[in-house]
């Protein structure tokens, strides 16, 4: 008899117990259940929660591969082993075994972690609730490892991930009910409870806490956090977009990502509209800020100076911004539902994001509060969007009638 | 027949738990986010509580028969913060590092709703003892919930209780924090206090059958 019979059979011999739930949720990640729909409609598309979530974890491969030769990457450019990268995207400075393997060993224990504690939470509340595991850690899972940096201790993500899954999530009812991202509200605990570990010179390049005060003591600055104190960015444009640069795990790569959009954007997992409108609302706050910079109304003095007078562009290649709208502002939970609430949450996500970026030199990396932001009020515009078309709706009805 | 009979030992322990002012009636969220950040100031901040709204409530409760209901709020207003400046005083001339730390919450206690809710609610029709249980218990109810809320904001957050490092030196890498420890800044800010009278309200709720509401 083979597994997936094997499976069948066992289910029903464990109906109704308590562990029931946790026994479904692994037989409905590797087979499709084999119940049939008793009432209701027959027919449905194939394109089910699990298979949502596992196309945007295929969007995210690429990012998390890329993650772990960066950091390898990184790690030996800043011991001064190798030469940066000098020709193109397929370079062999970058794309090497040694590289791979200290990110390999750097950050899959970062997504065993992720993976385990979270749905460990969701396994735990499911039996608990007697209700059915939900998909849903699936792509949080994914996504926190990405958003890290390379360096944090591994009981911090714990912790994170127990206060987000359990704050951001479960306490709302579960998967798509939550009005935060998870994902996102797991790095902003991060940030607000561990600011050593998030930001700074160290934390990005792995093992450079350590090194710390040695003769090995190396620095690794985010291009935004270098930005934000003013000084020049040590990488050129190129290298930004490509994205061999230090940051998060996986979030430096903007071609990678800008891959991973088109896939969600043609397999229609992701919205269009909000990566779209997100762009936008960036170019639009990044020239107003050049706009200002040009007319001379902030000097350069300014500790602001440097991040207005960032092209703007370059804040669409920079930091989390990319990997921000194209993989959190598009979460279908916590975005607007309407098309076009979708333009003016996404718009908004990119405008405020490079305000926060630019006017708080504490911490540039703006995107994921603008993001946590707009999620709290995408319910608010869906309102408003449903409200109006209802006001227009009705004139039209008077001026028939009429 | 011992001190109080059973329905004045029901106003002491009321408030404690099942009708907790913070964690049922949802009053003085305000403070209790404010000043929880250390433990010494939440336990400081309840006996001030504990004072004025024992103290109020019985001197409302002796004038309940002479206070015109159109003005009452303000002769309230007058009662409250009268005892509000004596314990700031107080405060002032023996703890003044401490007066520092609560700044102006402890003249905020004017405004909190716990103080001006049992006013209006008890004192006004109910006898000068009996008021002055109801407001011992519901000062102990605020007291209990800023004590649990203010242990744990300090110990994750400050690593020490009443300033004493429990956990060992963060600086001088002792005690757990010898093992990578590290302390949880997120627990000194207002929102985390938020979030643990929620989780306090949620253990409350799910504990006691009386308090499911569907």
């Amino acid at each position: 008899m083979a597994l997936k019979d094997k499976l069948h059979n066992l289910k029903e011999k464990y109906r109704g117990t308590k562990m029931a739930p946790l026994f479904n949720g692994f037989h409905t990640f590797l087979y499709t259940p084999n119940e049939t729909t008793h009432s209701g409609s027959h027919i449905r598309g194939a394109d089910d929660l699990k298979r949502t979530m596992n196309t945007v974890i295929m969007a995210l491969v690429p990012c998390l591969i890329f993650g772990m030769f960066n950091a390898g990457y990184q790690h030996h450019l800043a011991a001064g082993e190798i030469e940066r990268v000098s020709s193109g995207f397929f370079s062999a400075e970058f794309w090497n075994a040694a590289n791979f393997w200290i990110g390999f060993a750097k950050i899959l224990p970062l997504v065993f972690v992720s993976y385990v504690v979270g749905l460990g939470i969701e396994f735990l509340f499911a039996i608990k609730k007697g209700h059915e595991i939900e998909e849903g850690y699936l792509v949080t899972g994914m996504l926190v490892p990405l958003i890290v940096p390379v360096d944090i201790p591994l009981w911090m993500l714990s912790v994170a991930i127990i206060f987000g899954v359990v704050i951001g999530k479960e306490v709302f009812g579960g998967t798509g009910m939550n009005i935060l991202n998870p994902a996102l509200l797991i790095r902003a605990f991060l940030f607000f409870a561990y600011p050593t570990w998030m930001s700074g010179d160290k934390v990005w390049v792995a093992e450079a806490v350590e090194r710390t005060g040695t003769a090995d003591a190396m620095s690794g600055e985010t291009v935004l956090g270098a930005l934000a104190q003013g000084q020049e960015a040590a990488y050129s444009a190129l290298e930004m977009f490509y994205g061999f640069i230090p940051g998060s795990v996986g979030e430096t790569s903007t071609l990678l990502i800008i891959l991973g959009a088109l896939f969600l954007i043609f397999s229609k997992i992701g919205s269009w509209r909000v990566m779209l409108s997100s762009v936008i609302g960036a170019i639009v706050m990044g020239l107003i800020f050049n706009q200002i910079t040009a007319a001379g109304i902030i000097g350069e003095n300014s500790k602001f100076y440097a991040l207005m007078n960032t092209e703007f562009w370059q804040h669409l290649v920079l930091g989390g911004f990319a990997f921000g709208i194209v993989y959190m502002a598009t979460d279908p939970v916590t975005a607007s539902q309407t098309n076009k609430g979708k333009w003016i949450y996404g718009f908004l996500i990119g405008f405020i994001g490079i305000l926060i970026r630019v006017f708080n030199p504490a911490y540039p990396e703006g995107i994921m509060l603008s993001i946590l932001l707009m999620n709290v009020f995408a319910p608010t515009i869906d309102h408003y969007v449903v409200q109006g078309n209802v006001k227009r709706r009705m004139k039209r009805l008077k001026v028939k009638s009429a | 027949m011992g001190l109080l009979s059973k329905r004045d030992t029901k106003l002491i322990t009321d408030p404690l738990a099942d009708n907790n002012p913070i964690t049922i009636q949802v009053l003085g969220i305000c403070s209790a986010l404010a000043i929880t950040a250390e433990l010494e100031a939440s336990i400081v901040m309840s006996i001030a509580v504990l004072f004025v709204l024992g103290l109020g409530n019985v001197v409302i409760s002796l004038m309940r028969n002479i206070i015109p209901s159109k003005i009452r709020i303000i002769v309230q207003l007058i009662v409250v913060a009268t005892l509000v400046i004596i314990v700031d005083l107080v405060l002032k001339a023996f703890a003044y590092q401490l007066s520092k730390t609560l700044s102006v919450f402890v003249g905020l206690i004017i405004t909190n709703c716990i103080i001006m809710g049992r006013f209006e609610a008890f004192a006004l029709a109910n006898g000068p003892w009996k008021s002055f249980l109801d407001g011992i218990g519901n000062s102990l109810g605020y007291a209990v919930i800023l004590i649990i809320v203010g242990f744990f904001r300090e110990l994750l957050g400050s690593g020490s209780l009443l300033g004493f490092p429990v956990l060992g030196d963060a600086i001088e890498k002792t005690g757990v924090y010898a093992y990578g420890y590290e302390n949880n800044g997120f627990m000194l800010l207002a929102p985390m206090a938020l979030i643990t009278v929620g989780l306090i309200i949620w253990v409350q709720r799910n504990k006691s059958k009386a308090l499911i509401e569907d």
